[in-house]
């Protein structure tokens, strides 16, 4: 029933690479139009990387700039690394929503604007001048405008829906959604599903919006003017069974693996922030994972709970973003100091403060790195896409319970919200995590002994309910081996060098660092970290199909680092560290490996692009 | 909190000593209540292991260092934060909580106050001295107005805390109070905390004898503890002074203090009832400075007991029937989802 009923007259136009923004009033629907999209791209075959873009304000004052949210999608039969920059397609449901995002508009490309959104209080609070319309005055020349009176057509849709006004016009989204459906040659039964889905228990809603999603089709369909559509082909990935997953999706699913593969019941202490809460909702809701979820009064008892469930034996997890991570620093300096293992997630955004909750930054490397009073090393290890914050956060776990160490996990907005397909693992393949937790005294032992070292340093687990291990340990500084409260200035200073040789020695336990691509040696290296990953790659990409000698490294064990990164580095004659920060990875390069590196710093709450990026690498080349 | 679990194990006081050496100011009120706490765990038929007591900062604070048990001394205002998450996942464990009036309830005062509202099954000894003694003497929350302290030299103008009543303002389901002088009662309420089922905050008030000497003197002190104290006993009548003639009825909702004689006797009183939280909150609000010339005599032992579900029981219930209804948790079917599609 969704499929054209007169293909005949319709020609497809084959592409091979689109991108397609969603702009709308936040609370329009626009994210949900957007992820809807994407999972119909994604379950084709097709690769893709989205971009959604919101204002930190939930309901920012209707029709102004502020208050628009977006969702970038891009789309293509070849891999992609970035959600594209330029767009081929934009959704404007308003005048405000048009304004805002026609300068990311490719020359030539497509305009959908519903026309209702245009109208004279639209145009005013999207401060056009007096009498003026875009629509109309010639000065979308460049562009080729789709005007629909989607509000109207929606409206006509569900004339015999019994809703309010305002609750149809709740459907504006899919008729959009199912004009583009139609647009781009699809079936729409994921969309239909997830209709069924959400709203199977409330008909009335369920109708309006499927009417407006069937309607929006048949629009495309049946009107005249609009004779072509547009199809992607599958994209040559490796092959495999896919899914889609977004970062912070992917962190929860990690988290889960690590406690199923460990054995340790997991649990999560935390505080709702921006863009972090989606892994205590997510977290949440699997409890036949034995997940215990625990929402705190404050991020410090996020912490501190988390503290409490990994001395008892729990896999403990705490998740915040940088005002978050500040608040929790003394008691990071605790866990330091107990020897216990911890993951502390720090999605990040924009800062210093507030700052842009809703935006993206990698500016907490160095409060991760440094963040703490006192001598106080913990490893810190970063994901670099979406799906990858699965595998880099089981590491996380890995080291965090095997080397007795609290561990900082860095993510930022950009991924946590991002999506791509995944070519999710078997669990039967996933590294087993072992842990041992100490049974009792040993034959030989006549007292236990807290803080008595293994080879890679870490001292014993010993939980309560263990007969014979009862002891003590607290935050004053302890006796080596003993774990008593000691104040004798040589043990001081051996336990300051004991705790930072612990995490050092955490590099014998760690892959080499791999370069992602390029010769091994030569002129310029691209060295970045985190979520800088897909526009350092096509960047990179592009100029060595251009000839150039370019290499391109990506850290996702920041400290500390892999043994090999020095000698990595000593073979290029130029090391570039593009950040979206004022310059964090590069002073702990130049710091710790006396290289003369280069940075390229963007600090606007967005990603770095990959023209920008080749620009700036043409510079070194 | 209660565990019902009795384990017939011949231990003695002696047993949850350790080797440290204890360093409390000789004097100490601390040492008091340490050999009381100490007195009565082997009663408790609890296995040492399964005992975990965990503190704040606060000279209250070295606490677990002194109990041969499992023991944390953790960060300012913490513990309450700490022995939740460790009660949520290891609800067999008896956990401890030693705070003070600046740790519970100034830096630690939120942890306290949800600690209290989520019911935990845990239970926290306040040691209240009024005075902040790790730091060298500056005024606490529970310190009184004008008090004269090194950060108050003109007196003290914040209006103090009253920690019974802040209790039952959380929702608190076991509200006590007792002191270091009075070891029997202490045991008393010690035993009372542990056997009730929820969170216990039992304040203890703790001479500071260094820097705030004598603040609860006037309560303690033979020549004035019965006068000036009203001990609180379920369904016996609230009688108090050295001749026990004195005793306190309700006019209203205003607690009267009366003597005995022609008009009352004994039959007349108020009957305490601890489940009666109305008549716990106005015992609460019973918190005159004895040094005004009308008050009335300031309650110890158990004000207010109460049942309701504990947060880790029902956090482990939902676990529970989330399995009982799915199945325990497929990790492979979580990391397929609902919707894939293959590439050959």
């Amino acid at each position: 029933m969704f499929n054209s009923t007169n293909p005949m007259t319709r020609h497809a136009e084959i592409l091979n690479d689109v991108v397609i923004k969603f702009a709308g009033d936040s609370g329009e629907g626009m994210q949900l139009t957007g992820s809807q999209f994407t999972n119909n791209t994604a379950l084709l075959g097709i690769d893709l990387a989205t971009f959604p873009d919101f204002p930190a304000e939930i309901r920012a004052p209707q029709g102004t700039l502020p208050g628009v949210s977006g969702y970038q999608l891009r789309f293509s039969s070849d891999m992609v690394f970035t959600p594209g920059e330029e767009c081929d397609v934009l959704v404007a449901m308003n005048a405000a929503a048009l304004k805002v995002n026609l300068k990311s508009l490719k020359k030539g490309g497509k305009i959908i604007a519903n026309t209702d959104g245009f109208d004279s209080k639209n145009l005013r609070l999207a401060n056009f001048p007096e009498g003026v319309n875009p629509l109309d005055d010639g000065s979308l020349g460049n562009y080729e405008v789709i005007r629909m009176d989607i509000t109207k057509m929606t409206r006509e849709a569900l004339k015999e829906i019994s809703l309010g006004t305002k609750e149809k016009d709740r459907a504006k989204n899919m008729f959009v959604l199912g004009f583009l459906y139609w647009m781009y040659n699809r079936d729409m039964a994921s969309t239909v599903q997830f209709l069924k889905d959400k709203f199977g228990k409330k008909p009335e809603i369920f109708e309006s919006n499927m009417k407006a999603l069937q309607a929006g089709y048949n629009y495309g369909d049946t009107t005249e003017t609009f004779t072509t559509t547009y199809k992607v082909e599958k994209a040559k990935m490796h092959p495999g069974v896919y899914r889609s997953i977004m970062g912070n999706q992917a962190l929860a699913y990690g988290l889960i693996a690590a406690s199923q593969k460990s054995g340790l019941p997991l649990f999560l202490g935390s505080y709702p922030i921006t863009p972090a809460s989606d892994i205590l909702h997510e977290l949440s809701r699997y409890k036949s994972f034995g997940v215990r979820t625990f929402q705190a009064e404050d991020e410090i008892a996020g912490i501190t709970a988390a503290i409490g469930a990994a001395y008892g034996g729990s896999l403990a997890v705490t998740t915040t973003s940088g005002p978050g991570l500040a608040l929790k620093a003394e008691s990071m300096g605790l866990a330091v100091m107990l020897e216990i293992p911890l993951l502390i997630v720090d999605v990040q955004r924009g800062g210093p403060s507030t700052g842009l909750p809703t935006k993206t930054e990698q500016s907490d490397l160095l409060q991760a790195y440094y963040g703490r009073n006192g001598e106080c090393p913990m490893p810190v290890i970063a994901a670099s896409t979406p799906s990858d914050c699965f595998d880099a956060v089981y590491e996380a776990a890995r080291i965090s319970v095997q080397h007795m160490t609290p561990v900082i996990f860095l993510s930022d907005g950009y991924i946590a919200n991002g999506a791509e397909p995944w070519r999710f693992p078997n669990a039967n393949d996933l590294q087993e995590i072992t842990v041992n937790f100490k049974a009792g005294l040993n034959p030989d032992e006549e007292k236990f002994l807290p803080y008595l070292r293994d080879e890679k340093l870490a001292r014993p687990w010993a939980i309560p309910g263990t007969p014979g291990l009862e002891h003590r340990i607290g935050g004053l500084e302890k006796q080596n081996v003993t774990g008593n409260v000691n104040y004798e200035p040589e043990n001081h200073q051996l336990m300051v060098k004991l705790r930072q040789e612990k995490v050092d020695r955490i590099a014998d336990h760690i892959p080499e660092q791999k370069l992602d691509s390029g010769p091994t040696k030569g002129k310029v290296l691209v060295l970045g970290w985190g979520s800088t990953y897909g526009a350092i790659k096509s960047a990179v990409a592009e100029l060595k199909e251009e000839g150039h000698a370019i290499s391109h490294a990506h850290i996702r064990y920041l400290r500390p680092f892999p043994a090999n990164l020095g000698a990595i580095l000593r073979n290029f004659e130029q090391v570039l560290v593009p950040e979206i920060n004022n310059g964090q990875l590069i002073r702990l390069i130049r710091d710790l490996y006396l290289v003369d590196a280069k940075g390229y710093h963007k600090i606007m709450g967005i990603p770095i692009t990959k023209t920008e990026l080749v620009a700036e690498l043409r510079r070194y080349l | 909190m209660s565990n019902t679990t009795v384990n017939p194990l011949p231990l003695t006081a002696k047993d949850f000593a350790t080797d440290q050496e204890v360093r409390w100011c000789p004097g100490c009120g601390d040492y008091s209540i340490l050999a009381q706490v100490q007195k009565v765990m082997p009663t408790l038929g609890i296995p040492r292991e399964n005992i975990v007591i965990i503190s704040g900062i606060g000279c209250s604070s070295r606490f677990p260092y002194y109990m041969n048990t499992y023991g944390m001394h953790s960060i300012h205002g913490r513990a309450t934060a700490i022995a939740s998450g460790l009660k949520a996942t290891r609800p067999e464990l008896s956990v401890w909580i030693v705070t003070g009036d600046g740790d519970g309830l100034s830096i630690g005062g939120n942890h306290t106050i949800h600690l209290l509202r989520r019911n935990f099954d845990v239970n926290i000894m306040l040691f209240n001295n009024q005075i902040y003694g790790l730091t060298k003497g500056q005024y606490s929350p529970t310190s009184e107005e004008k008090k004269v302290t090194k950060s108050t030299p003109f007196g003290s103008i914040d209006h103090p805390f009253n920690p019974a009543a802040l209790a039952l303002g959380a929702d608190a389901t076991f509200v006590a109070r007792s002191m270091d002088r009075d070891p029997k009662h202490l045991q008393e309420m010690l035993i009372r905390s542990h056997a009730h089922k929820g969170a216990s905050f039992l304040e203890i008030y703790q001479n500071c004898n260094i820097f705030n000497d004598g603040a609860f003197e006037i309560f303690t002190e033979k020549s004035s503890k019965q006068d000036e104290t009203v001990f609180l006993e379920h369904g016996k009548p609230l009688i108090f002074g050295a001749q026990k003639n004195k005793g306190l009825r309700l006019d209203g909702f205003k607690p009267v203090a009366v003597e005995f004689g022609k008009e009352f006797s004994a039959d007349d009183l108020w009957v305490h009832d601890e489940n009666d939280f109305h008549k716990a909150s106005i015992l609460s609000r019973m918190f005159d400075n004895p040094r005004e010339a009308e008050h009335l005599p300031r309650p110890f032992g158990v004000f207010y007991e109460s049942f309701r579900s504990c947060y880790e029981d029902e956090m482990a219930m939902q676990i529970g029937e989330a399995i009982e209804q799915k199945g325990k948790g497929d990790l492979n079917k979580l990391l397929r989802g609902n919707e894939t599609w293959t590439i050959a």
